[in-house]
């Protein structure tokens, strides 16, 4: 078995008065797919944004490469290869292709480092290369994912957070993004997958977890969540 | 004079006034842009920048003259600790500020603007300081227009200022952070980017830059005052809005377009000097009435 590089542990956290994750624990090995499941409002975001930093968890500890990330702030956490793509992208608007990716690899020194991971999302995203001295904002909704997947590549990460990359996207786009990452996780990437979508999450994955309102109510192989019928209409959704 | 004469003329010291107006208006356009925050403490520091150069300035002569070298090397020791200081305003008066309402920091920077113009005053006793310079009053003349080296020096200096600033926003990595942040202050912490530290970087650009425009000023007027910084600080604000408030091009435009627009508002017939200012804020209401995102701003879409 592979080493757990993510243990998450009775996570809770809060927006003023509402009580957003309860109590939440599960983990990611090296080298996994694992995906996150649920509706709207199940939770899945703000677990991610408690695993990066971006907002503060009020109770429970978050452990990275065995160490506890729980209070480190969001750009300490980054230099340690975990990134999180988030929700809606946020990819740099007004600014170019080009200079979105550089501000991906800020934590570097190296020019000629930084050459060589852009030439490397080039290589995987031609059409950002195409575009690369153009504004950003002019791309379309899956070049934009496809942009912020690229500008998180540019960190060299070891764990990826990935926040509903499918969403808006017509089918054949969320085909195509899933392959990336895919191709990401076999260049050694693990990936920690957030889904609305869960049948596209579930083929890709190892594993899955099933949150409803804060809490983790399902958690099983990626097979099992597939293969289980009622799971799979009672929370996921029938896509 | 002839109409040449009068319209080049006009055009000497709009550019002069306008370099000022640019300097002081980049630093509200930064600060704005980062952090949603109208500076009014803005002009003040522009005031402190030329104080410090005077005392930096009274020192030094003895050994370097003030002459260019004596007025080059305080303004970078002036540029440099007033920078610092508008990075210490900005952690001691807006950091703890930034949670709470939006109104609570604009009273804040009003007061930060207070302490700073009566401070000085009770430093020099509410007196005019003479900035005596050397430069000497030889110039070109071009017809009947007599322009000084003195006045074509501050505007050289002042573009080059605004030079290195777009190439630094541009071309370097930090500068691109800067720009980063007022687009997306959670993408940019999820890049590794230190939010805070680039906060402070931008005050400190921002004031220092207002610093130079201050000792220019000095220079160039011959006498500084602690209240001088109150009514650049507004028309500063005015030239930010009228390129568009957010945008460093905007900012130096505006800032020029603005000198220009006074300095030959001053050569309409029945509006004299004593309209100028009339004039120019004439010009902002007109402005936020038409085009209110300004010349180079960006309709701002609101995120939900």
């Amino acid at each position: 078995m592979s080493d757990t590089l993510l243990e998450i542990e009775n996570l809770e956290t809060h927006y003023g008065k509402i009580h957003a994750l309860r109590s939440i624990s599960f983990s990611v090995r090296e080298g996994q797919i694992v995906t996150l499941l649920g509706a709207n409002g199940a939770g899945k975001s703000t677990t991610l944004k408690a695993i990066s930093g971006l907002i503060r968890s009020t109770s429970g500890s978050i452990r990275y490469l065995g160490e506890d990330i729980t209070r480190k702030p969001a750009h300490e956490i980054v230099q340690m290869g975990l990134i999180h793509v988030p929700e809606g992208r946020k990819i740099f608007k007004g600014m170019t292709i080009t200079e979105n990716l550089e501000l991906g690899s800020f934590t570097l020194d190296d020019d000629a480092e930084r050459k060589r991971r852009m030439d490397h999302v080039f290589d995987i995203f031609p059409v950002l290369h195409e575009r690369k001295s153009r504004d950003s904002a002019f791309l379309s909704g899956g070049e934009q994912q496809m942009l912020a997947i690229g500008r998180s590549m540019m960190t060299n990460p070891k764990l990826l957070l990935l926040d509903e990359p499918s969403m808006g996207l017509a089918p054949f786009l969320v085909q195509q993004i899933m392959k990336i990452v895919l191709r990401l996780n076999k260049e050694g990437v693990t990936i920690l997958l957030v889904e609305q979508n869960a049948k596209v999450a579930l083929k890709l994955a190892d594993h899955g977890y099933v949150l409803e309102t804060g809490k983790i109510v399902i958690r099983g192989s990626a097979r099992t969540l597939q293969q289980d019928e009622s799971i799979v209409k009672a929370y996921l959704g029938e896509q | 004079m002839s109409i040449q004469d009068i319209l080049l003329q006009q055009l000497a010291n709009g550019l002069i006034l306008g370099s000022f107006y640019a300097l002081v208006a980049l630093g509200y356009t930064m600060v704005y842009g980062i952090i949603k925050l109208l500076n009014f403490a803005h002009g003040d520091l522009y005031m402190l920048g030329s104080f410090v150069g005077f005392v930096i300035l009274s020192i030094l002569s003895p050994y370097i003259g003030n002459s260019w070298a004596g007025i080059l090397c305080s303004m970078v020791l002036s540029m440099i600790a007033v920078g610092l200081f508008g990075v210490l305003i900005q952690r001691i008066a807006y950091v703890p500020m930034l949670s709470a309402p939006r109104l609570s920091i604009l009273i804040t920077a009003l007061a930060v603007s207070m302490v700073l113009y009566n401070g000085v005053m009770a430093f020099t006793d509410g007196q005019y300081l003479a900035f005596k310079t050397d430069l000497g009053f030889e110039g070109l003349e071009f017809g009947n227009v007599f322009i000084t080296y003195t006045q074509m020096i501050l505007v050289g200096a002042s573009i080059i200022l605004m030079i290195v600033l777009y190439l630094f926003v541009h071309k370097t990595l930090y500068g691109k952070a800067m720009r980063a942040i007022a687009i997306d202050q959670d993408a940019c912490r999820l890049m590794g980017i230190n939010v805070n530290k680039i906060i402070a970087l931008t005050f400190f650009i921002g004031t220092s830059l207002a610093a130079a425009a201050g000792i220019m000023a000095g220079t160039y007027y011959g006498s500084i005052h602690f209240f001088m910084g109150f009514v650049i600080g507004l028309k500063a604000f005015t030239a930010a809005v009228i390129g568009g408030i957010g945008s460093i091009p905007g900012a130096m435009l505006g800032g020029l377009l603005l000198g220009l627009l006074e300095s030959f508002g001053t050569q309409i017939p029945f509006i004299g000097t004593e309209w100028k200012d009339v004039f120019s804020f004439g010009i902002l209401i007109l402005l936020l009435v038409f085009k209110p995102t300004g010349i180079l701003g960006k309709t701002e879409i609101e995120r939900m």
